[in-house]
């Protein structure tokens, strides 16, 4: 029963994904609702397995005699794996029943369904896996599902601009995880996670490289997980449909770098406070640092978006740094919960984008909104409720609980730099999230766009609903024990100047929200130079596109040149002016370049045979 | 047994020259010869399959053919599998198809001969066969400037023949065997100075036909202007006879190849990263692919290496699977994309990059089924080439003690980097063809989409790509058998 209800978890979603490419591409309401349907089984199975006493199935995939070591493929069903696929097939099932609606009239709607079911299946995979090279597989399936869904509207060239650059920044990291994966199997002798501990505590290795190897596995979450510097495909990701970024590039895939952290530190210990000693510390200093500075930038950034889907894609990459840095302070268990809650009221405000996107017919620019309270009601309030979530307003919402766990880390860490970053992408945090719904949501209607926006239909407002009960009750103590993937908890402590700290952020946050942003029509700091750095990206995309242009292009051109004119022209050239000349000889008795050469394969023959026959 | 995959062939040539039906013919040919290779599966290791015929006694020279082992039925599957692509796909000028259908039946039985040869001579000789069809294709039916990319492929592969040439004949003489066969050859025990020197002369004769760098600029050229199914016949088929031949005679110059692995490092990384960049400048699809596929032997010489520097089979048995896994895929992958690239420009007249755009929208399947290929090509998981390429960059870590890092290790982690560059130029030409606003006169409506007949052939690449992709012991159960112990050994025991 076991066995049978995970691989049905791993396999429907890509039955699905194959039966639609195969047979139903004509048939769009059928390919929809086969996805839809794989995804809710997927979610009952999960439901199921979720409270039941289970071990982990394994097949091998790659065996050869003589090798010590073998891949399999396998499905691993401990607390954290289960807890996460809740939360993948949770969110994914609200997603596919509100892409029925959003995507109904796109031309393409089995492509996309078949897109979203790859997907499923692949992130499954990354879930349950068992071992390194398993999660490699899944995981560069899943970027390959990202691929297909953000460049869905291929025709137009920024969604495939954005979809290619989406997989090559990826590869970047997914260059350095596979070297992790083969360095940690050279120390370790296994790929098995479950092998991981025993095999260090078996095999004498040297503690640097162990932390170097580390390091190169979060490359590949630095990729996944878009973090600095690897961060720039993440905000383009945004060219593809709605309901995709709350998915994918929001609440599951995205956090798969972390889950992957995760899984790889429950590994080498189950108990966290082991890693200090266990770990050296660039290691994981390094880990902790570049999710500080990524949330950082990556909130200062997002103060500056007009684009609403572009505020929430910045926001995510903040709250993903977070999460990163929780990782890097060995506190693996605050990152996931923050994973947890994030994904729910992430997911909400994604979709709820998505709503107003789609009432506002295709408008994403919030100036351009303004009013929709008015006009739509429920899709204000759950936004609200995710807004809220998000900025981690005390007691009520799942946010609070899981960044105070963040926040707790840093300062209880001893790391005060990274607990003032902490604290200060708090503040803006609140800030950005308040600026967008002040802006979009409230005032006056500052299109005609909006002010026909018309509230959503069914099939978008119930996984709306939904979603903002989860923002809500997600952080409670009861709830997250029984369903979060990795939980510990912790007691409000009303003298912890991280409380306070945290609190004292939210509300300079929204208080400087409301003075600059509550009545105005245009943004009062579009002429600060400061404000447009900010709004610019800090000019990385552009600089990276220096580095792509002369680092890469450039080399490539220089090097074909060289390749044609040297090695091609002067040096093989030659070898091939010495040969032409005996070709021409027989040129000359009969055309055709033929001849040349049945004259050195003759004369090679007879050399043979001359060699053979004569001399021996 | 073995033979009919030769004379069949063979004989289906003669017969278009008696003024058969060629298409008809060649395309029955190649239909029957896959059944025989996939059935082949089963029952390779029976005894029915072997032949033996002296040709001649003094030196003892035989007409011998056999599944050697198991990497000669993988290469056996592949010829026939991109055979059967090769006639079952292409168009060809009315006025030339004599010339074209029985050049393919031969390129085909000199592969089907080289890989099945347990005899020294005629596993040369073979392969010399099937040159010689594609030399005349190339010169003859090709297009752009295909008399000078004639010439020079046929320069660089006689100039490698001949120095592979000398250095077989040094290795008969040195092993003092008494006959050219495989059985009785790899009992002799040759002198480490003397392996040192037939070595060489084999990396230098095998890699100048497998496009190992710096003798690589000929493959590019020659697959752009030949014909697509001698590109596919080629570049799938007949140049992985080097890499066949360098793991197929290994076990006779270990200590020979030990000397020079150094150089085949460097000389890999040459194509691997020089011509990845090479290949990231190319401005057309079917250049693109050709230089593609060089930089792609780079990682099965990586398997090479990491095979002769680990010091043989038992020290590291993951090499020479991972080898003939990567080959099969990459000749399966390449032969997919050339045919695909040929019905492109077929549809649209053109393979420059700049000139198209947006085809997916008017040919959905053949953007599919490219977009599969390209992404096998790049080592997707779940698509046989990941299999193979896992499998080689893990025989560069075999025996990675934890604390250091030996040259292999260095040069796998040098050649992983590989991974993005193929991703980097795979992506952009799919970028270019496939998506964005469709472009006026190569992508308007007036493309049409694969038709009925072009996707059986398309579909059967593109199944045995996710068959040992997602199932890759599929392979991996033929070649495991032996590895250890060849079928000819296990006779005599």
């Amino acid at each position: 029963m076991i066995p049978f209800l995970a691989w049905l978890l791993l396999l429907a979603p890509l039955l699905s994904a194959a039966a639609i490419h195969l047979y139903f591409r004509k048939n769009q309401t059928l390919s929809s609702l086969i996805s839809t349907g794989s995804a809710a089984l997927g979610f009952v199975s999960a439901l199921i397995l979720l409270p039941m006493d289970t071990g982990s199935v394994r097949f091998d995939w790659i065996t050869i005699p003589g090798w010590n070591s073998q891949i399999q493929i396998g499905l691993e069903l401990d607390k954290l794996a289960k807890g996460m696929m809740l939360v993948v097939t949770g969110v994914g099932v609200l997603v596919h029943i509100f892409s029925l609606a959003y995507m109904e009239k796109d031309e393409s709607k089995a492509r996309y369904f078949c897109g979203l079911s790859l997907f499923m299946f692949s992130m499954t995979g990354i879930v349950l896996a068992t071992n390194f090279i398993m999660m490699f597989i899944f995981w560069e399936l899943v970027g390959l599902s990202s691929y297909l869904l953000i460049g869905h509207w291929f025709q137009k060239d920024s969604a495939a601009d954005a979809a290619k650059k989406a997989f090559l920044t990826n590869r970047i990291g997914d260059f350095g995880f596979m070297i992790g994966i083969l360095m940690l199997w050279g120390i370790a002798g296994t790929f098995d996670f479950a092998g991981l501990a025993p095999g260090l505590a078996e095999n004498t290795h040297s503690a640097t490289l162990l932390g170097i190897a580390v390091l190169c596995i979060f490359a590949g979450a630095i990729g996944k997980s878009a973090q600095a510097p690897l961060h720039v495909w993440l905000p383009d990701a945004m060219e593809g449909p709605t309901p995709v970024s709350a998915l994918i590039h929001a609440a599951t895939m995205v956090a798969a770098g972390v889950y992957m952290m995760a899984r790889l530190f429950i590994s080498l210990t189950p108990d966290f406070a082991e890693l200090a000693t266990l770990l050296p510390t660039f290691s994981y200093t390094t880990i902790a640092w570049v999710g500080g500075i990524t949330a950082l930038l990556a909130a200062l950034m997002a103060t500056q978006q007009d684009d609403i889907k572009k505020v929430l894609a910045y926001s995510t990459l903040s709250q993903l740094g977070y999460m990163v840095m929780a990782v890097g302070l060995l506190k693996p268990e605050a990152g996931m919960f923050h994973l947890f809650t994030h994904a729910w009221f992430k997911a909400l405000l994604f979709l709820g984008s998505g709503a107003v996107i789609y009432a506002c017919h295709h408008q994403q620019n919030i100036w351009k909104m303004g009013g929709l309270r008015k006009t739509m009601p429920i899709t204000t309030i759950t936004f609200l409720i995710g807004t809220a979530a998000l900025a981690g307003f005390p007691i009520i919402t799942a946010g609070f609980w899981s960044k105070e766990q963040v926040l707790e880390a840093a300062f209880y860490g001893n790391n005060m730099p990274l607990f003032i970053i902490a604290t200060a992408v708090a503040c803006l945090t609140t800030f950005y999230m308040l600026r967008l719904f002040f802006v979009a949501f409230l005032g006056k209607h500052r299109s005609d766009d909006a002010k026909n926006s018309k509230e959503v239909g069914p099939l978008m407002k119930i996984p709306l609903i939904i979603l903002a009960v989860l923002a809500v009750i997600a952080g409670f103590k009861p709830i997250a024990e029984t369903i979060a993937p990795l939980f510990e908890y912790h007691e409000i402590n009303l003298r912890s100047p991280a409380l306070w700290a945290s609190i004292g952020s939210i509300l300079v946050g929204a208080a400087a929200a409301a003075l600059l942003y509550l009545r105005s029509d245009k943004d009062p700091l579009e002429n600060n130079p400061v404000a447009k750095l900010f709004r610019n990206k800090f000019y990385i995309d552009e600089g990276y596109a220096k580095v792509v242009k002369f680092g890469q292009d450039a080399v490539a051109a220089f090097i074909h040149f060289f390749d044609e004119l040297f090695i091609g022209g002067l040096f093989a050239g030659g070898l091939a002016r010495s040969a032409s000349g005996v070709g021409k000889l027989f040129t000359r008795l009969q055309s055709g370049n033929l001849h040349g050469y049945s004259l050195i394969f003759g004369v090679g023959v007879l050399l043979l045979i001359y060699l053979t026959v004569f001399a021996s | 047994m073995s033979l009919i995959f030769v004379i069949l062939p063979l004989l289906a040539a003669l017969s278009i020259l008696f003024n058969y039906n060629p298409q008809k013919v060649a395309r029955g040919t190649a239909a029957v010869t896959l059944f025989f290779a996939l059935g082949s599966v089963f029952c390779w290791d029976a005894s029915v399959w072997g032949l033996s015929f002296e040709m001649l006694s003094k030196p003892s020279i035989h007409l011998a053919l056999d599944f050697y082992d198991g990497m000669s039925v993988v290469m056996v599957i592949l010829t026939a599998l991109v055979l059967f692509a090769a006639t079952w796909s292409g168009k060809c000028p009315e006025q030339n198809q004599r010339l074209w259908y029985s050049s393919i039946l031969l390129i085909g039985a000199g592969a089907f001969g080289a890989f099945l040869a347990t005899d020294i001579f005629f596993f040369y000789a073979f392969h010399e066969l099937a040159l010689i069809p594609t030399f005349l294709m190339i010169g003859n039916l090709g297009t752009g400037q295909r008399k000078e990319a004639a010439w020079k492929i046929t320069i660089y592969l006689a100039f490698g023949s001949i120095i592979l040439l000398g250095g077989l004949i040094a290795l008969v003489v040195a092993s003092g065997s008494e006959n050219w066969l495989f059985s009785e050859l790899f009992k002799a025990d040759i002198p480490a100075e003397s392996q040192k020197w037939i070595a060489l002369l084999l990396i230098l004769g095998f890699g100048i036909l497998v496009s190992l760098f710096p003798f690589h600029t000929w493959a590019a050229p020659a697959y752009s202007c030949a014909p697509a199914p001698v590109a596919m016949l080629h570049a799938g088929v007949l140049k992985k006879f080097g890499l066949y031949g360098l793991f197929r005679l290994y076990p006779m110059v270990p200590e020979g190849m030990q000397a020079w692995v150094g150089w085949i490092i460097v000389l890999l990384l040459g194509n691997i990263l020089w011509v990845g960049f090479v290949t990231i400048n190319q401005r057309r699809l079917d250049s693109m692919l050709g230089n593609s596929s060089v930089m792609h032997m780079g990682y099965i010489f990586l398997a090479f290496a990491a095979l002769v520097s680990s010091g043989g089979l038992e020290a590291n048995p993951l090499a020479q699977p991972a080898a003939i896994v990567l080959m099969f895929a990459h000749g399966v992958t390449i032969a997919l994309l050339f045919m695909l690239t040929d019905i492109i420009r077929r549809k649209t007249g053109t393979v420059e990059l700049s000139e198209l755009g947006g085809l997916a929208k008017a040919a959905p399947n053949l953007a599919f089924l490219f977009g599969l290929a390209g992404m096998a090509s790049i080592g997707l998981p779940g698509l046989a080439n990941f299999a193979g390429e896992v499998m080689v960059f893990l025989a560069g870590f075999h025996g990675f003690d934890g604390q250091n890092f030996s040259a292999i290790q260095i040069a796998t982690i040098l050649a992983l980097w590989g991974v993005v560059i193929s991703a980097v130029y795979m992506l952009r030409a799919f970028r270019k063809t496939f998506q964005g606003p469709a472009v006026e006169n190569t992508s308007s409506e007036k493309v049409k989409d694969l038709g009925k007949f072009c996707q059986i052939p398309a579909a059967i690449l593109a199944i045995s790509l996710l068959v040992v992709g997602l199932y890759p012991k599929s392979l991996l159960s033929l070649i495991n058998k032996d590895t250890s112990a060849p079928k000819a050994a296990q006779s005599e025991n």
